[in-house]
């Protein structure tokens, strides 16, 4: 939140949020017109498709997994510059013969040969991973849901590789895994997006106005 | 928009046409248990159809399709053969939100018509897609006919590796990557830099002395898993390269598009050159001469070959599609997957060919005439 308000500030629209700091209450300078709505980013998409609010702010990661055909429900105003995280596909480390996408392939027809069933690839961004694993021809995984320490399921049993945000790799590490090399599925940022689905009627000149405000 | 009424009238119709051919008419669950879908069929049908969870059951599915409850009702005890035909809801999730056309609803009816006969396939190919035929006569619809067991016999007749043949074979459904594998073991692109850096890495030393430097084991797969994939890697390294006469003759009989009478001539020709199309081949001719024998034009019919590999897996011989329209899914598709009634047939198969129409689409170009 802090960080969005700094790129807003910069551009002379100065928010805080009101009253005391654990209310999700904003307001917003610097313009009139404008009603400031604070939500957790990953609510941000489903209210852009709703229609709910005209602009937010949220990773694009989350947008895209969340929204079916994103360009036809919300249109990117503008990459933040802030918030930078990949989505990628991690092994455990000790697999020696596994580097790349081919390699993971390859490896989950053998598995399922041995195993019985498909190649577990524990996520939270099932659209993502499945159109990329899909584009990229790999057959005989499946997806586990995991909504949150993602990193322990191939320890826990519960999955044979992750797809999962990272921006450092630290706790990849922690946990035995290793990137692949050529499997990034989607690089994230926090950015600006306009609803393509919210009533705009007579707002035209308010929008204007906003875009330029914001350089954009 | 066509109603609803007139697409249950046809789809009555077509079912009365389909039991008047001597089939049972026979039905099957709505709510399926996901696991035998999803193992079949892989995330691709997780993304298509809707799967709910029950407290007791576990993952459930809409039924997306008729095929596999079919197969499975006939393999716990059916006739031999038998004719099977149903009418039913089938459900698929669609990712798309311009479908303004109204041709991909979630849910739609289909009618389909299933053989399983064990004496002449050639002939229950022929019969089924006649049979369809049939029921779309003076429609503006284009006929297509492919052969996917004519591209897997070219694969197992490749001079290379049983290991090599399995990769291309698995990957027949996926174009893309098929190509990407074939242009490798033919040595017609170099191996990518991470493979020859993994491949330098992996001869450098004992094998289990490197699993067990690298980090500590987690997860299912076993060392032995990993050293026998390491050492296949290592083999494969020294395979010398799918000779590049087969690897165009393979590249051209996946282009290969005529009508069905002169692409059996390219075929005999083709097999000149690869003695495992023979059979397939033979099987082929075959097939033209059951469904000349049923009154089909096969010196016009359009022939394929790559027709069924961006369909479902589970096709492995004869494939058709009746298609009316570039963006719109085919009025009706069918074909021949003697294999997948063995996946669900616990270790017994049975040949089996079948077709499905989809009424809504019928009903709408029907009301359009």
């Amino acid at each position: 939140m802090e960080q969005t308000f700094d790129w807003f500030g910069a551009r002379g629209l100065a928010m805080r949020q009101s009253g005391e700091a654990r209310e999700y209450a904003g307001a917003v300078s610097g313009m009139d017109g404008l009603e400031l709505v604070l939500l957790s980013a990953g609510e941000i998409p489903r209210e852009l498709a709703a229609g709910r609010i005209h602009i937010g702010v949220t990773g694009s990661d989350l947008l895209r997994d969340k929204l079916a055909e994103w360009q036809m429900q919300a249109q990117e105003l503008a990459p933040m510059g802030f918030g930078h995280a990949d989505l990628i596909l991690a092994v455990p480390a000790v697999w020696i013969d596994v580097e790349t996408i081919d390699d993971l392939d390859a490896t989950a027809a053998a598995f399922r040969a041995a195993h019985g069933f498909r190649l577990r690839i524990a996520t939270k961004y099932h659209r993502l991973v499945r159109e990329y694993l899909t584009a990229q021809g790999v057959a005989d995984y499946q997806l586990v849901d995991s909504q949150g320490a993602t990193e322990g399921t191939v320890k826990n049993g519960t999955a044979e590789a992750i797809a999962d945000i990272t921006s450092s790799g630290e706790t990849l590490r922690a946990n035995h895994l290793k990137v692949l090399q050529d499997a990034v599925i989607h690089q994230s940022q926090a950015t600006l997006y306009a609803s393509l689905r919210a009533d705009w009627a007579g707002l035209d000149g308010a929008r204007a106005a906003l875009l330029a405000k914001l350089g954009l | 928009m066509v109603s609803k009424t007139a697409i249950r009238l046809e789809a009555d119709r077509l079912f009365t046409l389909f039991q008047a051919a001597g089939a049972q008419p026979v039905d099957a669950d709505i709510l399926l248990p996901a696991e035998t879908l999803l193992d079949l069929y892989g995330e691709d049908i997780r993304a298509r159809a809707y799967v709910t969870h029950d407290p007791v059951r576990g993952e459930m599915m809409l039924r997306p399709d008729f095929t596999v409850p079919v197969v499975q009702a006939h393999m716990q005890g059916g006739a031999d053969p038998a004719r099977y035909c149903y009418m039913g809801e089938v459900f698929r999730a669609q990712d798309h939100l311009a479908d303004v056309s109204g041709a991909r609803p979630p849910e739609y009816l289909q009618v389909g018509f299933e053989v399983f006969d064990r004496t002449a396939p050639e002939a229950a190919d022929a019969e089924v897609f006649a049979l369809i035929a049939g029921a779309l006569d003076g429609l503006p619809l284009r006929a297509v006919t492919g052969d996917m067991g004519i591209l897997l016999a070219a694969v197992q007749g490749l001079a290379t590796t049983p290991a090599r043949k399995a990769a291309l074979l698995r990957h027949i459904w996926r174009p893309q990557r098929f190509l990407a594998l074939l242009n490798r073991f033919a040595a017609r692109s170099p191996a990518p830099p991470a493979r020859v850096a993994l491949l330098d890495r992996l001869a450098r030393g004992d094998i289990a002395a490197q699993i067990a430097d690298a980090a500590p084991m987690i997860g299912l797969r076993s060392a032995a898993e990993i050293a026998a994939r390491a050492q296949a890697l290592l083999q494969d390294a020294k395979t010398p390269p799918i000779p590049a006469q087969e690897a165009e003759l393979l590249t051209s009989l996946l282009a290969l598009a005529a009508p069905c009478d002169a692409a059996l001539s390219q075929l005999q020709m083709m097999a000149q050159h690869m003695p495992s199309l023979d059979g397939a081949t033979r099987r082929f001719a075959q097939r033209l001469i059951a469904l000349r024998a049923r009154g089909i034009d096969t010196a016009r019919l359009p022939f394929e070959a790559s027709l069924g590999r961006a369909s479902m897996e589970y096709y492995d011989g004869f494939v058709f599609a009746f298609t009316g329209g570039a963006d719109l899914p085919p009025y009706a598709s069918g074909g021949r997957y003697d294999a997948l009634t063995q996946v669900l047939g616990g270790g017994r198969s049975i040949p089996a060919v079948g077709g499905v129409i989809r009424p809504h689409l019928v009903a709408a170009l029907r009301g359009a005439l």
